[in-house]
């Protein structure tokens, strides 16, 4: 055989259809089976093609090397020029056309007709292989895209790369670009198809659907006979890629259509501009651009898309769920692991179902796997759920074409078999489905939601939901305390619930956490608070100490205004008992009275209420005793809170102030309940058992408290004894839990302790005289207010208390399933 | 393993530490559904751990579950150490096991760097769970949860 020069185009074009041919792989022998089919699409007589066969020294050999392939082809194109065969002609003639090649006509053909139902793919249809031929090498009439086809080379040149891919490529651009054997020629044809505007480029779409895309872009490039490249390019897929295409799609028609929209079919798409229209330069432009991007998904074929996306979701807005996508692409035959694969790349959001976008990327990838192209590893940013809207890329100007070169990868139309036959009932549509994809469009861009990868974030630590401020603990706590404990034990007696009511509104702002704590402590304190408002500075005094619930209502060292109790009207009544039965309640209150003025300075309480305060306050000492700190009864109740550290100042005033702690006791009753008890017992035992309140004060914690008071309780239990106990327990418990607040309680019970000291001399002077007991009782009631106010701040602080505990307790918890370790 | 520590150290020496001995997935019913250690180095040894790791899962999820219900905490820390390895456990909600095994002689692995790893594999395997073609059971073929778990073996300190 003479050697075969060849220029560049068909070097290129030959070598394409030689990798087409290469079913094997071989890199050197054309399978002959292909290159039969090849040689039948130049559909060429069939002696001709015997004749070819022989020269070219297959027929020797027995096989189609490289050579003989080139050489055949290049006799086919010989032939097809219409010139003698003879083994001169080889070389001699110039300018020779490239061979053309019809796409496996029949098939294509038939398919197309089905799924077009289009005049326009109908048009196409019947023309398949006129369309196909379309490009005749010489032949100017056709060969429309001679020029433009040679134009149109430097764009299939371009686009060559992709095609080159053929050869193992490697994917210069195109990412899917793998088409050894059975490049997807339909997408060719589909491209074309999808050109329908093109008109008669649309048959060779669909024809060229066999071609494989990569063979269209291949073709194209090589110039003149790009046209007829594109055209056989757009059959040369023979029926392998067809079947192939159409195995995947029931009815390849649908899929034909689909391939004309398919960017890859560019190639075809080209060759059918020039075919249909002279409109071969916008096509080019179009390649070169659709060939900057491989995965560029054409009008048509996102059409066909959105007309399958409509078959399983009518609404274009809403969900594919993950099952209906899974029956739907696995009608494509592909591997259930690329299919996955596919999967993870088109679901954007990773939501499990498909957006219209997400479809369509989706299809479009199992298109292009479908037509051997390798699937990408990152899903392209063509097929990105915001680029949805076709109308807006560049490629509407030109049809199908760019998108066509761009996506030959994909064969969008075949795979989705299951659509095929909505397809076909889509095609008639495609004129709507313009408008569809308009529409499309439209919502394109619509909404994408990118990814929303939920963080899994370890589960919230429960101690996030438990916020415990801990309670800053405002200097004037101490007098604050003490000044609650005062007017705690005043407003208990008079009036429980009443400083509850009262306090609400001062704690508002504060911790939310531990604003049932403070609302309550804050009443009993606002009662205290309205009730003396010359404690104030005892108020003060114990602010200090009650840190929490202090800073929960009262931000600033300053006490707070005092507010009105409505046990401050009764603050005078020395009905203890109702005081005492309220205690608990007035515990809040006790803790608005901590805003109140400095702890009114120790004065010797009336026998009568410090009697009862005293036993109170012995209990609340009591109660406090173990930890919280916050009893330490009457002073000792507020230094029982950690927080509390003028308990003994409490203690000292408490007992002093417990002829009026009584009355105090009830308004404070509420609110601190270990303040409370102590201000009650400091009230009933100011007088009676103010030295053991003292002493039991005096010790401090715990262990005397818990005796002493008991005794005073019981001693003073006598109005006041049935309040006494509940608070006391309460106070107990509350100290147990509320380590922290012992810090108040010695704060507390310093102001109590020295109320307390003054207290007991009131007892004995009350007794006296008429006179000095008005005195004292008006002393003793001053000093309940004080004491309720401290009452309530203790009681605040010991919900504070109570909180951290919690919190710490579920911390606690959480790490115990450590401890296995 | 001799020939492990030495690839370990070289490792370190070169500022590319695989901290990471493997990660492993395993199901519900304790058959794994992914197992990848790095490189070659003795994977049967890391099967072999994991596997024994297994027990001391169980016992967590058994011991914390029953007192917290659902606040029992998806990460379980470390499982146990042994001379060679650090064994972490984090369990899902649906009983799907995490375990990720690294060297004992990384000290400068934090807690708080296991638990991002553990978060961001919690996020991996259930993204592919929600692909509908992956099938509960299956042993996990997605290349986007490779990817990420080469990364995190890969990572240097």
């Amino acid at each position: 055989m003479e050697s075969l020069t060849l220029s560049d185009v068909e070097q290129k074009y030959y070598s394409d259809l030689f990798v087409y041919c290469d079913t094997d792989n071989t890199k050197k022998v054309a399978s002959n089976g292909r290159v039969l089919d090849l040689f039948r699409a130049a559909q060429l007589p069939s002696e001709v093609v015997l004749q070819i066969t022989e020269l070219c020294g297959a027929t020797r050999l027995g096989h189609f090397g490289r050579s003989q392939f080139y050489i055949a082809l290049r006799l086919i194109a010989v032939a097809q020029a219409g010139l003698p065969l003879r083994v001169e002609s080889l070389n001699s003639v110039k300018d020779l056309p490239l061979p053309r090649f019809v796409v496996g006509k029949n098939e294509a053909e038939a398919k197309h007709a089905a799924l077009y139902q289009d005049t326009d793919s109908q048009g196409l249809y019947p023309a398949p292989g006129a369309a196909l031929i379309p490009r005749p090498p010489g032949r100017g009439h056709q060969n429309k895209k001679g020029p433009p086809s040679s134009a149109s080379l430097p764009v299939h040149e371009v686009v060559q790369p992709q095609a080159p891919s053929i050869e193992p490529q490697p994917e210069p651009t195109s990412p899917v670009v793998s088409p050894h054997q059975s490049p997807p020629t339909s997408p060719a044809s589909w491209r074309k198809h999808k050109r329908q505007h093109s008109g008669g480029n649309a048959e060779r779409q669909p024809v060229a659907a066999s071609a494989g895309a990569v063979w269209t872009h291949f073709r194209e490039p090589q110039s003149v006979p790009v046209t007829g490249d594109g055209m056989w390019s757009s059959h040369s897929p023979p029926p392998p890629s067809q079947e192939s295409w159409v195995s995947f799609t029931a009815d390849t028609p649908p899929s034909s259509t689909l391939p004309a929209m398919h960017p890859s079919s560019v190639q075809e798409s080209t060759t059918i501009r020039t075919l249909a229209s002279a409109a071969t330069t916008n096509e080019i432009q179009r390649q070169s651009s659709a060939y900057d991007d491989p995965w560029k998904i054409t009008d048509e074929q996102r059409q066909y898309y959105i007309n399958q996306f409509k078959t399983i979701q009518p609404d274009l807005t809403g969900f594919i769920p993950g099952s209906a996508a899974k029956e739907f692409f696995t009608k494509s035959k592909l591997p259930i692991l690329e299919l996955s694969h596919i999967w993870e790349l088109s679901d954007f959001d990773k939501d499990g179902a498909l957006t219209l976008d997400e479809f369509c990327a989706a299809f479009h990838l199992v298109v292009a796997r479908k037509n051997g192209y390798d699937l990408p590893e990152k899903l392209p940013e063509s097929l990105m759920p915001k680029l949805i809207d076709l109308d807006d890329s560049a490629e509407v100007p030109e049809p199908a074409a760019d998108v066509g070169f761009s996506s030959s990868p994909v064969e969008v139309t075949t795979n989705k078999s299951p659509s095929m036959p909505s397809l076909n009932q889509a095609w008639p549509e495609m004129n709507q489905s313009n408008e569809q994809w308009e529409t499309f469009s439209e919502r394109s861009s619509s909404s994408q939601t990118l990814t929303q990868f939920d963080s899994n974030i370890a589960p919230a630590d429960p101690d996030t939901a438990i916020v415990h401020p801990v309670p800053i603990r405002m200097t004037p706590s101490k007098i604050h305390m003490q000044e609650m404990e005062l007017k705690r034990t005043g407003s208990e007696h008079n009036h429980p619930t009443s400083p509850l009511l009262a306090k609400p509104p001062e704690l508002p702002e504060e911790t939310a956490i531990k604003f049932v704590a403070a609302n309550t402590v804050g009443e009993g304190y606002s009662s205290s608070d309205s009730f003396t408002s010359d404690q104030e500075p005892i108020t003060r005094q114990r602010s200090q100490s009650g840190t929490s619930p202090e800073a929960l209502k009262v931000v600033a060292p300053p006490p707070p205004p005092p507010r009105p109790h409505p046990s401050h009207s009764r603050s005078s009544s020395l009905d203890m008992n109702r005081t005492f039965a309220a205690t608990s309640a007035s515990g809040q209150p006790q803790a608005s009275a901590i805003a109140y003025p400095p702890a009114v300075p120790p004065r010797p309480l009336p026998t009568q209420t410090s009697v009862p305060l005293s036993g109170h306050r012995v209990e609340a000492e009591g109660v406090a005793g173990s930890g919280a700190g916050l009893t330490t009864t009457s002073p000792q109740q507020i230094p029982q809170q950690p927080n509390f550290a003028d308990f003994s100042q409490f203690k000292a005033f408490a007992a002093s102030e417990q002829p009026v702690s009584l009355q105090e006791g009830d308004k404070h009753s509420e609110g601190g309940q270990l303040v409370v008890v102590d201000l009650c017992a400091q009230g009933e035992k100011s007088l009676e058992v103010a030295a053991p309140l003292r002493s039991v004060k005096s010790d401090g914690p715990a262990d005397e408290r818990p005796a002493a008071s008991v005794s005073s309780c019981k001693v003073s239990s006598g109005p006041l004894a049935p309040p006494p106990k509940p608070i006391r327990r309460r106070l107990k418990s509350e100290d147990e839990l509320r380590p922290e607040d012992e810090q108040h309680g010695p704060q507390k019970s310093n102001v109590t302790a020295a109320v307390l000291a003054a207290q007991p001399s009131i007892p004995r002077s009350v007794g006296k005289d008429k006179k000095a007991i008005q005195a004292s009782i008006r002393r003793n009631k001053e000093t309940n207010t004080v004491l309720a106010r401290l009452n309530s701040e203790l009681q605040q602080q010991l919900k504070d208390l109570l909180e951290e505990r919690i919190s710490l307790e579920v911390q606690l918890e959480q790490l115990r399933p450590f401890s296995h370790l | 393993m001799f020939g492990d520590s030495i690839r370990k150290c070289l490792a370190g020496l070169q500022g590319t530490q695989t901290w990471r001995v493997g990660i492993a997935v395993i199901a519900k019913e304790n058959y794994p559904l992914y197992i990848r250690s790095v490189a070659s180095q003795s994977e049967l040894k890391f099967h072999y751990t994991v596997h024994t790791s297994l027990d001391v899962v169980e016992e967590k999820i058994s011991a914390v579950g029953k007192s917290l219900g659902d606040q029992r905490e998806l990460y379980l820390g470390l499982l146990y150490p042994t001379e060679d390895y650090k064994v972490y456990g984090y369990v899902t909600n649906s009983k799907v096991k995490f375990v990720i095994v690294v060297d004992s002689s990384n000290t400068s692995l934090r807690d708080n760097e296991i638990r991002s790893m553990f978060r961001k594999l919690h996020n991996s395997f259930t993204d592919v769970m929600c692909n509908p073609f992956h099938n509960p059971g299956d042993p996990i073929q997605s290349k986007a949860f490779d990817g990420i778990v080469s990364g995190m073996m890969v990572q240097t300190g």
